[in-house]
C-alpha cells in the first residue's frame, strides 16, 4: 500500500490537491492533465466514461490558475471532476446548434447523441464553484441497475479487479474517482446507487437527505425517491462537494429550503457522547462473511473511539426490498413515458402513431428498463393498484416510522453498504431478483428519505468492503462526522487500486 | 402468477414494443419478482396511512411571469426533436376524419 505523500498527483484529495495549489506547486492544467492522462492509459478499459471534454476541461482549469492567481481560493476552485451521464449539461446554443459542451445519454440508446438546451443544477453549482467538468460517467440505464451492467454503452470494470463489477448505478463515477481519473464525482441514489458502488470500488460515496439537493436536470427515475450526491477519495472532499451542491433551487418542488451548514466545521473528529444504533435485522443471512468481519470492525473502532454503541431493531427491514420494487418501478413507468420519440430521442419515424411509441420504445430501451415499465405499469393497473401500489406505500409509512423512532433514542446508524464485495461481470445477470438483494441494505434509507454515507472499511478476498453511517433527516453533519472520525482512526484512507501509479 | 397474455396487456398500455423472446424471458421473471414482492400481503396495514413523498411538501405559489433563467430559445427547444417541418414538431396524425 503506498504511504500517505507518495501518492501520485491523480490520487490524491481534493483538500490535499488545493494545499499544493494554494502553494502553487501544482495548476489546475496539471491536475486537469493527470486525470485525462488516466482516462487515456485506463479509461478505455475500464469504460468509465461515456463522453470526455478535453478542451473544454483544459480551458476551465486554465481559468481556474487565472483566478487563483488572483487570490481566488474557493475549496472546488481548479479541481476536476466528471458528472454522472445522468445530469444533463448544456450542449446546445440559442440557435439550436452544438455548443462544445457534452451530450447526455442516461446510459440509454434512445437517449443516443442528446444534447440538452439547458444545463443541470449540479453542472450550474460545481461550474460557479470553479471546479473543472472533465466528461460524463458510465451507468445503468437510467440508473437502473446495481452492477453497471445495463449501459447501453456497455459494463464498466472494477478498477481493483477488471474481471468484476464496479457496482452500480453510479459505477462509472465511483470506478473513475477510485482509479485517479477524477478528483469526485457526482451520483444519484434511488436505492444505493451511489453508496453501494462506492462499497464495490473503495471510495466515500454519500446520498444526501431527500430533498437536500436539487434534482433539476437529473434524468429522472423514481422521483420520490431520487437524490444527488457526491463521490470522493475522503469523507472530507464530500462534506466540500456536498456543501457545493446543497441548497433551495425554485426549480426542483422538491428541494427544500433550510440553511446549508459548514459541512467542513462538523468534521471534528470527536464521537465521545453519541449513541450509534446497529440494527440488528442487517446483518442478514447470505452476507458475506467478510464484509461482515470489517463492518463488526469498523463499528469496533468508533466504539474505541468513545461512541456509545446500541442494539437497536428495524422490524420492516425485510419488507423495503419488495416495497422498493413496486414504488421505484411504478414511479418509473410515468417517468419513462416521455421517451414518445417525438419531442426529443430517438424515433422509429413510423406514421403510425402507436406503432411508432411501439418501435421507438421497443427499440430504444434496454431489458431491465422494459421490466421496469411492465412491472409499474402492472402495479399500477386497474385491479392491481390498492394491492400493489397503495399497499407499498402502506409500508412505506411503517419504515419510515421505525427509522423516526430509532432515530429519536440514537444520533445515527451503522450498517453494512453491501451484502458482498465486488462480484464478476456476468455472475447475477440472468436473475433479476438476485441483483435486486444487493441494495438490501440500502434502499431503506431512500424508502425513509434519510441521508446516508458508505465509507471503506478495509479489504474483504483483496476487494474493498464499505459500511453506512444513516442519520436523521437534514442531519448530513453527525453523518459526516461519525464518517469523518472513523476514516481518521481506521488507517483505511490510503487505499487505492492497482491503477495508483504514473 | 402472471400470464402471457397479462404482459402483453401491460405491454401495449406502457407503449412498449417487446419480442416474442423478450415476452417469454419477461414472464418467468415477472412472476419471480411478483411472488416476492407478494410479502407485502402479510403485513397488517388496515390503519396505516400511504406515504407518497418522504418530506412535509407544500405547495409553492409563485406569480405567473416568464423566468429569463429558464428561458429557451424555440431553436435550442426544438433541436432535439427527431422530426421536424420548419419550427414545429411533425408527429404522427392522431385524429382522422371519419374516426
Amino acid at each position: 500500500m503506498p504511504v500517505a505523500g507518495v501518492l501520485p498527483l491523480a490520487d490524491r484529495t481534493i483538500t490535499e490537491a488545493r494545499e499544493l495549489l494554494e502553494r502553487r506547486e501544482v495548476s489546475s492544467r496539471e491536475l486537469t492533465e493527470a486525470c485525462l492522462a488516466r482516462i487515456a492509459r485506463d479509461g478505455g478499459e475500464l469504460n468509465t466514461f461515456i463522453a470526455v471534454g478535453e478542451e473544454r476541461a483544459l480551458a476551465a482549469a486554465d481559468a481556474a490558475d487565472a483566478a487563483t492567481a488572483t487570490g481566488d481560493a474557493r475549496p472546488l476552485l481548479g479541481i476536476p471532476y466528471a458528472l454522472k451521464d445522468i445530469f444533463v449539461t448544456r450542449a446546445l446554443d440559442d440557435a439550436g446548434q452544438p455548443d462544445g459542451g457534452l451530450p447526455t445519454t442516461a446510459g440509454s440508446k434512445i437517449l443516443a447523441g442528446y444534447r440538452s438546451p439547458y444545463a443541470s443544477s449540479a453542472e450550474e453549482r460545481l461550474g460557479a464553484a470553479g471546479a473543472v467538468l472533465l466528461g460524463k460517467t458510465n451507468c445503468d440505464e437510467f440508473a437502473m441497475g446495481s452492477s453497471n451492467e445495463n449501459s447501453a454503452y456497455g459494463p464498466v470494470r472494477n478498477p481493483w479487479d477488471r474481471s468484476t463489477v464496479p457496482g452500480g448505478s453510479s459505477g462509472g463515477s465511483s470506478a473513475a474517482v477510485a482509479a485517479g481519473q477524477a478528483f469526485f464525482a457526482t451520483g444519484t441514489d434511488t436505492g444505493g446507487s451511489i453508496r453501494q458502488p462506492a462499497a464495490l470500488s473503495g471510495v466515500v460515496g454519500m446520498k444526501p437527505t431527500y430533498g437536500r439537493v436539487s434534482r433539476y436536470g437529473m434524468v429522472a427515475f423514481a422521483s420520490s425517491l431520487d437524490q444527488c450526491g457526491p463521490f470522493g477519495r475522503s469523507v472530507r472532499d464530500v462534506a466540500t462537494v456536498l456543501e457545493a451542491l446543497a441548497g433551495h433551487d425554485p426549480r426542483d418542488s422538491t428541494s427544500v429550503n433550510v440553511p446549508v451548514p459548514d459541512y467542513a466545521a462538523a468534521l471534528t473528529g470527536e464521537v465521545r457522547g453519541l449513541r450509534l444504533g446497529v440494527p440488528r435485522e442487517y446483518f442478514v443471512a447470505g452476507m458475506e462473511p467478510g464484509v461482515e468481519a470489517s463492518v463488526r470492525a469498523a463499528i469496533g473502532v468508533l466504539e474505541g473511539l468513545g461512541a456509545e454503541i446500541v442494539e437497536v431493531s428495524l422490524p420492516s427491514t425485510d419488507k423495503g426490498l419488495a416495497t422498493y420494487y413496486i414504488i421505484t418501478p411504478a414511479e418509473a413507468s410515468a417517468n419513462l413515458a416521455r421517451y414518445d420519440g417525438v419531442r426529443y430521442g430517438q424515433s422509429a419515424g413510423d406514421d403510425d402513431l402507436l406503432t411508432n411509441y411501439l418501435a421507438t420504445r421497443g427499440d430504444g430501451f434496454g431489458p431491465e428498463v422494459k421490466r421496469r415499465i411492465i412491472l409499474g405499469t402492472y402495479a399500477l393497473s386497474a385491479g392491481y393498484y390498492d394491492a400493489y401500489y397503495v399497499k407499498a406505500q402502506q409500508v412505506r409509512t411503517l419504515i419510515k416510522a421505525e427509522f423516526d423512532a430509532v432515530l429519536a433514542d440514537v444520533d445515527a446508524l451503522l450498517a453494512p453498504t453491501s451484502p458482498s464485495v465486488a462480484f464478476k461481470i456476468g455472475a447475477k445477470t440472468d436473475e433479476p431478483l438476485l441483483m435486486y438483494l444487493n441494495d438490501a441494505c440500502t434502499l431503506p434509507v431512500n424508502i425513509a428519505g434519510l441521508p446516508g454515507i458508505s465509507v471503506p472499511c478495509g479489504l474483504a478476498d483483496a476487494l474493498p468492503v464499505g459500511f453506512q453511517v444513516i442519520g436523521r433527516a437534514f442531519d448530513e453533519e453527525t453523518v459526516l462526522r461519525v464518517a469523518d472520525a472513523y476514516e481518521r482512526a481506521a488507517g483505511f484512507s490510503d487505499l487505492r487500486p492497482p491503477t495508483a501509479h504514473d | 402468477m402472471i400470464s402471457r397474455s397479462d404482459v402483453e396487456h401491460v405491454a401495449r398500455l406502457a407503449r412498449l414494443g417487446l419480442t416474442d423472446d423478450e415476452l417469454d424471458r419477461m414472464v418467468g421473471q415477472l412472476s419471480r419478482i411478483l411472488e416476492a414482492v407478494n410479502v407485502l400481503q402479510s403485513v397488517d396495514t388496515s390503519a396505516i396511512d400511504p406515504t407518497a413523498q418522504v418530506i412535509e411538501l407544500e405547495n409553492v405559489m409563485r406569480d405567473d411571469v416568464a423566468s429569463d433563467a429558464q428561458r429557451l430559445s424555440r431553436e435550442a427547444a426544438l433541436a432535439g426533436a427527431p422530426l421536424r417541418e420548419g419550427p414545429m414538431l411533425r408527429v404522427p396524425v392522431v385524429l382522422e376524419e371519419g374516426r
